[in-house]
């Protein structure tokens, strides 16, 4: 974009650990031009945000930096004694983070930590600071400024705090903005109105901006320039046209096919009359608001609010939002784990000819229906006992639930074979969830779904705490174990990228209700609700290029 | 706020029944209202008609908790139990074994109590927070860790052990301070000094170690790594930012202690003869003086309740995220 | 009363029985925990810490006095005083009673009496004391006892040597110079200076106490030495039963109310909120109160002094169990509540798992390391507690040998002239030692057991 005097210049960077020196970046240079958006791109562990910790010499205790160069309009910042960096941080070099929720101080007012940096580095007073800050957010598009300024964190949606931390760092007129993730945490349609704001500063001040992130669909919306980081090292560096359509090194080329998976074709199969396993008629789940001396309830949350869903049998069926649409509390009432307000969960059994409605069943009478639906969670961590091994974690639903075989030795041999369907080797059924990694833990989750012969697994979110190339493969394992066994699945998912690669039919849900629900094909490339459109609208062109050619 | 705090009032009610009840229930298993009227009358005047006109008098005639010749509500309310319930909740907490009026004695005491309870409750805090801000500033280094291992020393050794090596250092050896007593005004503070010294000394090790934990957990969170980025120094961080989000936590331990600080510390002021009413429950103690502990055991209740409240409402000013809804 | 030998027999007061049973249920639950790898693994971190070793040897040898002084042996022919296996080995010092006061290693009492000269005048002299041997020389003892105190520990450790070697399979010498080395993966090195001096140190007062009063006499003449070892007992029992008696309580309503909500998590608030209100100090002092009442108005239940104080300290362990349980509970419940939103539990109910099994499985194993870091916090804080209680006159009976005892009868000694400093002392001493040592392990087992601190 513009080809002045680099901003940034990060020359042969390492960072090791203090106590063993294992490192943890080795060699990473790239420079930053003026009026410039430099991505960094990575899985997590790649070294990507340790990068920015170094240039702004914020790296944790445990970490130094054994050799390399940094330097800030020419001057080199490893030289600097810590009370001039302290001038530099905030003034030159401004920081914005992932999650907008914890970085900002929840007991001080918003607008007085955007004054506290010009009061810091300007010595404004606090009516000039005041009158500043105002600005500043009428500046980055929060509404009522005046008004704002007085507000604590918590009172601010996700976005609006995004956007006061992009005020406080622009607050000193900074040369270079690090932004570590600062979309990740939103959804969608706030991501989209973020990095425009970003794109808008970076042209109407001349900004360098370090843009690090996960996520290719949001390089290349921003990005001038990219470079991948992979185990601590810098594998490509290039021009963002040049990097999408001829990436050279291959593990690039892995990153970007996994980044947006393909289209199956599901159309033959969504199209064939096959029988409803599930259908959720009118489901509401409403949860009580109390209030007064003796804690009356005077009104509801209505989580979910009159919603119809179908589950064909042996197919998916995607339920799109954004956080807090109620999509988790639908799957929960469906596994009778909160308790439905009112409507039907028909369940079609196999054997029976009619359909029974779990919702009116007791635990007793729900017994036989658990190994029929089951359930995979999103957080790989919390979602197995830590205190117990895998083999204890798999048999506990067998036992449970009498499934399967009935002796030690029997089942012993099921675990390890079900191991092995996913991708596991038989002997870690000896060893405890915290030896594992987070792809292999979600494995683990669905070997215990497995284990029970479901016909309907209630998949929330199951991919979203991964890396994308682990992504890519449990994706693909569940489609596999799907034909395998002719499952159906309820497939939870704020990210839509992965919508076409997984799922026959889509439901859109929006504020406890569906919007719009069909075949993939239909609603992707042809939204007929307002809320899917914008929606479709503010994924990143990359996404919705390919939910086009879906 | 203002249902809330109706509501916890009334939630207070219950508790202080059952309060009174664990009080009653101890009181009644060892003593008899006759075995009362016996030691009230002296041995000479015992004949039973004696101690049946004493215990109408007094009251103690009814049943304890059940009156199944009253009828109707009075069945529960004209017992022994309700009676003196009731008199409790009015702060009527009637005579002592000795014969003196227990509420009037209460009211003379607090002060002499509140003079070495509360400077040793503020001092101490100030300097736990204090060093504890101080040694997370040095955190890793050579400060922290013999800091940390003066602190356990300090915790590990007993209460009892600072009060007597204070006496014979300060008031025997050294002759600085008086070894007990108490007088008002400025008078006082020769006698106050001491104990207070001795309160926070004792308490610093357990202080100050709790206290920087808080601050040690607060210190990896990501609102302070902001708070770096923006170039603040170390000290603005940890005194501005730190201090403010460390003070939460401290607050649920700290707000519910001051109103009891009016209950005053037994072995303190028993050891320095401070005429509080730490003394004045060990003395009853001892004496076995049941109609005291009984007052001291509803009094203490009252201010814990008092106390809890008053943290709930001390969050609505110090942490703008907590509402109180009715 | 148990038979053994000579007519020799042995019995077991209430609080022994209790203490006894605790001691072999701890060796059971330690071969069950050793099964798991995660949990042995744990312990050993425990342990790599050197600090946390020398803690767990002095925390031992005091464990190890107050189990011998938890054995009551009764002579038939001997004709002295029926007394703990502890007594059998400190017999000369029971019967090594003087008149009064006197300082440690002092040949004579601590004040002037009054006795009637040769000329027939009354004159103010040091009386000599009884039993000190004066013509014993500190110096030859000392020695003597170090040699023993090298010998008794060069058998110890041989022995775990040996027994190290084997386990891991190479040979004696190799494994000695590995742990000299410091090589071995627990800080077995320090473990073993720690133990010699130990050994040496108690073999020291053991061979001087002989000669000499170590550590003194008190009032009436008995040894302090005696004394202070005798209290090591209650200063346990009081640390380690109380937690028996809180600590099924304190799980199970703080389970329960965390895992079942509604309106059962209403009353154990109720119950605890009612219990903490009521200060501690006053809570315990009426109840002991009561219990003293209770007591005298029972003489049947017990034979003798002995008796009657270990059912005091029966019933105080019940009243501060029963008192204390509140502040785990709260902690219990909290986790408990956190743990049941965790998406494995989520799972269990999923499969149908059963309440009962939920908590047995999922719950239990998961809340344990508040459990053991609370357990271990609070036995520092009894044993203080145990003196404050003791000095208010609602803790052990006057006639049970305790530190909150002795620093109850000796502290108006402060105020003499010249000073009796030696009782206070070594109650101090001896307490502070404990406490520290519990301490220091506590902070050990919480750096280790605490999931935050050892996430990565």
């Amino acid at each position: 974009m513009s080809s002045n005097q680099p901003v940034l210049k990060v020359e042969n960077l390492c960072v090791e650990l203090e106590k063993n020196h294992r490192p943890l970046i080795s060699n990473v240079s790239f420079e930053i031009n003026a009026g410039e958006i430099f991505a960094l791109v990575g899985e997590s562990g790649s070294g990507k945000s340790l990068t920015s910790l170094a240039i702004m010499r914020l790296l944790p205790e445990a970490l130094q930096v054994s050799s390399g160069a940094i330097s800030l309009n020419h001057q080199s910042l490893f030289s600097l004694p810590e009370y001039q960096m302290q001038k530099v941080r905030g003034r030159q070099v401004a920081m914005i983070f992932q999650e907008p929720m914890t970085s900002l101080n929840p007991v001080m007012k918003v607008g007085d930590q955007v004054a506290e940096v010009l009061r810091v580095h300007l010595g404004l007073n606090r009516k000039a600071a005041r009158e500043k800050v105002v600005s500043l957010f009428d500046e980055v598009g929060i509404p009522n400024p005046e008004e704002r300024y007085d507000w604590y964190p918590h009172q601010l949606s996700g976005g609006q705090k995004q956007r006061v931390m992009i005020a406080m760092a622009l607050a000193c007129e900074p040369d270079l903005l690090i932004a570590d993730e600062p979309t990740t945490a939103l959804d969608v349609t706030i991501q989209a109105q973020v990095l425009n704001l970003l794109k808008q500063i970076r042209d109407d001040r001349g900004l360098a901006i370090l843009f690090i992130t996960h996520d290719m669909g949001v390089v290349n919306e921003i990005a001038d320039r990219v470079a991948v980081m992979k185990e601590g090292e810098i594998v490509e560096q290039a021009e963002t046209e040049h990097f999408f359509t001829d990436p050279q090194h291959p593990y690039t080329q892995k990153l970007l096919s996994d980044a947006i998976p393909k289209r199956e074709n599901f159309e033959d199969e969504a199209l064939s009359p096959v029988q409803n396993l599930l259908q959720v008629n009118d489901l509401k789940v409403y949860f009580p608001i109390k209030k007064g001396i003796f804690q009356r309830t005077v009104g509801h949350v209505k989580a979910v609010d009159g919603v119809n869903l179908t589950i064909p049998k042996g197919q998916t069926l995607a339920l799109v939002g954004e956080s807090g649409s109620g999509k988790t509390t639908i799957g929960q009432a469906i596994l009778k784990l909160v308790d439905a307000t009112a409507g039907q969960v028909n369940f079609t059994n196999d054997q029976a000819t009619q359909a029974i409605n779990l919702v009116d069943l007791s635990e007793k009478a729900m017994k036989p229906f658990r190994k029929k639906v089951q359930v995979i969670f999103q957080d790989p961590f919390s979602a197995l006992n830590p205190r117990m091994t895998i083999n204890e974690i798999i048999r506990e639903g067998m036992n449970s639930l009498q499934v399967g075989p009935t002796t030690r030795a029997e089942q012993d041999k099921r675990i390890e074979s079900l191991l092995e369907q996913v991708g596991l080797l038989p002997e870690h059924k000896y060893r405890y969830p915290h030896e594992f990694s987070g792809g292999q833990r979600q494995r683990i989750g669905i070997a215990r779904a497995l284990a029970v012969e479901p016909e309907l697994i209630i998949c929330d979110e199951p991919t979203s705490a991964l890396d994308v190339s682990v992504r890519a493969q449990v994706l693909a394992l569940l489609k596999d174990l799907q034909k395998t066994y002719q499952m159906s699945y309820l497939f939870i998912t704020h990210d839509l990228s992965i919508v076409p690669s997984i799922a026959h039919h889509v439901a859109v849900m929006q504020a406890g209700k569906i919007v719009e629900q069909g075949l993939v094909e239909d609603v992707m490339q042809n939204p007929q609700h307002d809320y899917t459109q914008r929606l479709l609208a503010s994924a990143p062109s990359l996404v919705r290029q390919a939910l086009e050619q879906a | 706020m203002f249902a809330y705090i109706i509501r916890r009032l009334l939630y207070a009610i219950p508790i202080l029944i059952g309060v009174n009840l664990i009080t009653f229930a101890l009181f009644f298993m060892v003593n008899t209202p006759d075995d009362m009227a016996r030691a009230q009358l002296g041995a000479k005047q015992t004949s039973p008609e004696l101690i049946q006109a004493w215990k109408v008098s007094h009251g103690y005639d009814k049943p304890l908790f059940f009156n199944a010749k009253a009828s109707g509500f009075d069945k529960v309310t004209n017992t022994l139990f309700t009676q003196e319930s009731l008199k409790l909740f009015m702060f009527d907490f009637g005579q002592s074994d000795a014969g003196r009026q227990i509420s009037s004695d209460i009211l003379q005491r607090m002060v002499p109590s509140l003079s070495i309870a509360l400077p040793t409750f503020m001092i101490g805090l100030i300097t736990n927070i204090a060093l504890a801000l101080l040694i997370v500033l040095f955190r890793g280094s050579v400060l922290d860790s013999v800091t940390m291992t003066i602190a356990v020393a300090i915790m590990s050794i007993s209460g009892l052990f600072y009060i007597i090596a204070g006496q014979v250092l300060f008031s025997k050896l050294l002759h600085w301070v008086p070894i007990s007593g108490y007088a008002t005004g400025w008078e006082g503070s020769k006698f106050v000094i001491l104990p207070v010294l001795i309160g926070v000394f004792a308490g610093l090790g357990s202080g100050v170690r709790w206290y920087r934990s808080l601050f040690l957990e607060e210190i990896n969170k990501d609102y302070v790594r902001t708070a770096r980025a923006k170039g603040l120094s170390e000290i603005s961080v940890l005194f501005k930012h730190v201090l403010q989000n460390g003070l939460l936590p401290i607050l649920t331990g700290v707000v519910v202690v001051i109103p009891t600080l009016f209950m005053g510390s037994l072995i303190m002021e028993s050891f320095f003869g401070i005429p509080g009413l730490g003394s004045y429950t060990i003395d009853a103690i001892n004496s076995q003086d049941f109609g005291i502990v009984k007052a001291m055991v509803f009094l203490g209740s009252v201010l814990y309740i008092f106390g809890l409240i008053l943290t709930d409402i001390s969050y609505t000013f110090f942490d703008p995220r907590v509402r109180l809804n009715g | 009363m148990i038979p053994l030998f000579n007519g020799i027999s042995i019995y077991f007061f209430w609080t022994d029985i209790m203490i006894w049973g605790l001691f072999f249920s701890l060796l059971a639950w330690s071969r069950v925990i050793g099964r798991s790898e995660q949990v042995k693994a744990q312990w050993h971190r425990v342990f790599e810490s050197k600090v946390a070793m020398i803690a767990a040897i002095i925390l031992v040898a005091y464990f190890a006095i107050a189990l011998m002084d938890s054995v009551q042996i009764h002579l038939a022919h001997a004709n002295t005083q029926p007394g703990s296996f502890l007594d059998v080995l400190l017999a000369h010092l029971i019967s090594a009673t003087e008149r009064t006061y006197s300082a440690p290693f002092a040949l004579h009492e601590f004040t002037k009496s009054t006795q009637l000269g040769l000329n027939g005048e009354m004159q103010q002299v040091y009386l000599p004391l009884k039993h000190v041997n004066a013509n014993a020389s500190i110096g030859m003892q000392t020695g003597e006892a170090i040699a023993l105190g090298l010998l008794i520990s060069a058998i110890l450790i041989g022995l775990h040597g040996l027994y190290l070697a084997k386990r891991n399979q190479t040979s004696f010498p190799q494994m000695l110079s590995a742990i000299w080395l410091e090589q071995t993966k627990l800080p077995w090195r320090t473990a073993y200076v720690t133990l010699t001096s130990l050994v040496i140190v108690m073999s020291w007062l053991f061979k001087l106490s002989y000669s000499y009063h170590v550590l003194g006499t008190d009032q009436v003449g008995i040894d302090v030495l005696y004394d202070t070892l005798k209290s090591i007992r209650t200063g346990v029992l009081i640390g380690v039963l109380t937690t028996l008696v809180m600590l099924p309580i304190a799980l199970t309503l703080g389970i329960t109310a965390g895992l079942f909500k509604g309106w059962v998590d209403d009353v154990i608030q109720y119950l605890y909120t009612t219990l903490n209100s009521i200060p501690g100090v006053l809570l315990i002092a009426a109840a002991v109160l009561v219990m003293q009442v209770m007591i005298n108005n029972h003489p049947d239940w017990m034979h003798s002094t002995a008796e009657r104080a270990d059912l005091r300290l029966l019933f105080l362990v019940g009243i501060l169990g029963v008192t204390s349980w509140t502040g785990l509970c709260r902690l219990l419940r909290a986790e408990t509540l956190k743990i049941s939103q965790m998406e494995y539990v989520v799972a269990a109910r999923a499969f149908g798992v059963s309440r009962a099994k939920v908590i047995s499985r999922h719950i239990l194993p998961n809340v344990m390391h508040i459990v053991l870091i609370s357990v271990v916090l609070d036995f520092s804080s009894l044993v203080l507690a145990e003196a404050v209680l003791s000095y208010v006159g609602v803790g052990v009976d006057p006639t049970m040998n305790s530190w909150g005892n002795m620093i109850n009868q000796a502290r108006l000694e402060m105020a003499r002239e010249p000073m009796v400093w030696w009782s206070l002392f070594s109650a101090f001493v001896f307490m502070f030692i404990l406490v520290l040592a519990a301490n220091l392990f506590s902070d050990r087992v919480q750096t280790v057991l605490n999931p935050r601190e050892s996430v990565k």
